[in-house]
């Protein structure tokens, strides 16, 4: 589950030690774009002491400097016998691009005895060419668990102009989703960089893409987590909808019966799967135990 | 290892430390430390930095610490940058 993904500076010490309090379901450590050239080596050290002494009670992802870079290697070097959740590669171009980093994650895990493939990856795709080939990106190596959308560097090399209503990034956002889908991975978005504090244009982007198909959306402050966290959560009410559908299908099957009613109304498979996925949802982020 | 020129790391701001590592004509790692919480944390303070400098081989040099109410685990940060910048090292 990754409805949210909160950014937090690897060079800051403050950050590094407080980032899992603000319900993010992951935390992204940015070795990136947050942290000056000239202080790469140390966020990058600073990096892999946090993760010596903090155990994050979230997902912990690292975004690490692309390959175009001097960096990546080093960064990789650091922090993957830190046994980090999640990579995420950055200007990504092309599937060899993730092909390189696998190779070379798997290179240090093997060096330090860890499981081969358990770091996943997740890279940015925010060039025009890693659009182009968002399938074969999200198909190109087990490590695999999602694609997110970078929208200020893809209009960047777009040559196309931010809007607010999302126009320049329309066809990325649904490619993305259609090559996360079939590729069986979760599709998260850019963060709303707008204004911090608007949470009304927050929560209206969020439920856009939402309804799009998106898993989540990336965080660049703390008070963004629970608008997003909200709107990717079902409610009360739609967990009850789902699981009278659930139980009903459950009796149906007991009894033979190839067609569900649920209060009179016939329901068919998709909406059957969406319910059994709504349920599982709440019941895992609420911590609900069915006997 | 003797630290054979000038070398810094981290900031003098809240929750960091700014470090800074040089030559010492003496054998040994002498560390002055200024800090708020001096007098509660100082010996641990101390002992995480020269602590991390002898990990990574140092047996010679001043280790500076201007602390900002850093944890250990960021002026064993800041040692290990200050010491591989020192040395000429990680990304220089």
């Amino acid at each position: 589950m990754r409805r949210t993904m909160l950014f937090m500076p690897g060079s800051k010490p403050g950050n590094l030690l407080n980032g899992d309090v603000y319900g993010a379901d992951s935390i992204i450590i940015d070795l990136e774009d947050a942290v000056a050239l000239a202080e790469k080596d140390s966020a990058r050290i600073l990096t892999k002491h946090a993760m010596r002494t903090f155990h994050y009670d979230c997902e912990l992802i690292i975004r690490i400097n692309s390959l175009t870079t001097p960096f990546w290697q080093a960064d990789l070097d650091a922090v993957i016998p830190e046994k980090p959740d999640v990579i995420m590669p950055t200007k990504i171009y092309t599937a060899d691009d993730i092909r390189t980093i696998d190779a070379y994650i798997t290179e240090i895990e093997k060096a330090h005895g860890m499981e081969v493939g358990g770091v996943k990856l997740l890279p940015l795709l925010e060039t025009a060419a890693s659009i182009e080939h968002a399938f074969e990106i999200a198909t190109a190596s087990p490590r695999m668990v999602g694609l997110y959308l970078g929208a200020m560097d893809l209009a960047l090399d777009m040559k196309a102009t931010r809007t607010h209503e999302g126009y320049d990034i329309a066809y990325a956002r649904s490619r993305l989703v259609i090559a996360a889908r079939a590729a069986g991975i979760d599709a998260l978005d850019t963060p709303y960089t707008w204004d911090i504090h608007d949470n009304d244009g927050l929560a209206e982007e969020t439920r856009m893409v939402k309804n799009m198909g998106f898993n989540g959306k990336a965080c660049i402050y703390p008070g963004q987590v629970e608008v997003v966290n909200d709107i990717f959560s079902p409610t009360k009410e739609r967990y009850e909808w789902a699981l009278a559908i659930v139980k009903g299908a459950e009796e149906a099957e007991a009894q033979g019966k190839g067609v569900v009613a649920v209060n009179g109304e016939l329901v068919d498979g998709p909406v059957i799967i969406i319910a059994r996925n709504t349920v599982a949802e709440y019941e895992k982020i609420n911590g609900v135990h069915r006997s | 290892m003797k630290i054979k020129k000038e070398a810094s790391a981290g900031t003098a701001t809240k929750n960091d430390a700014l470090i800074t590592i040089s030559p010492r004509d003496a054998e040994g790692i002498e560390v002055e430390l200024k800090s708020i919480v001096k007098v509660q944390f100082g010996d641990q303070l101390i002992a995480a930095a020269k602590g991390m400098a002898q990990e990574m081989g140092v047996t010679s040099a001043l280790i500076k610490i201007e602390d900002k109410g850093a944890l250990d685990y960021v002026i064993r940060a800041r040692v290990e940058a200050a010491v591989l910048r020192a040395q000429g090292g990680a990304d220089e």
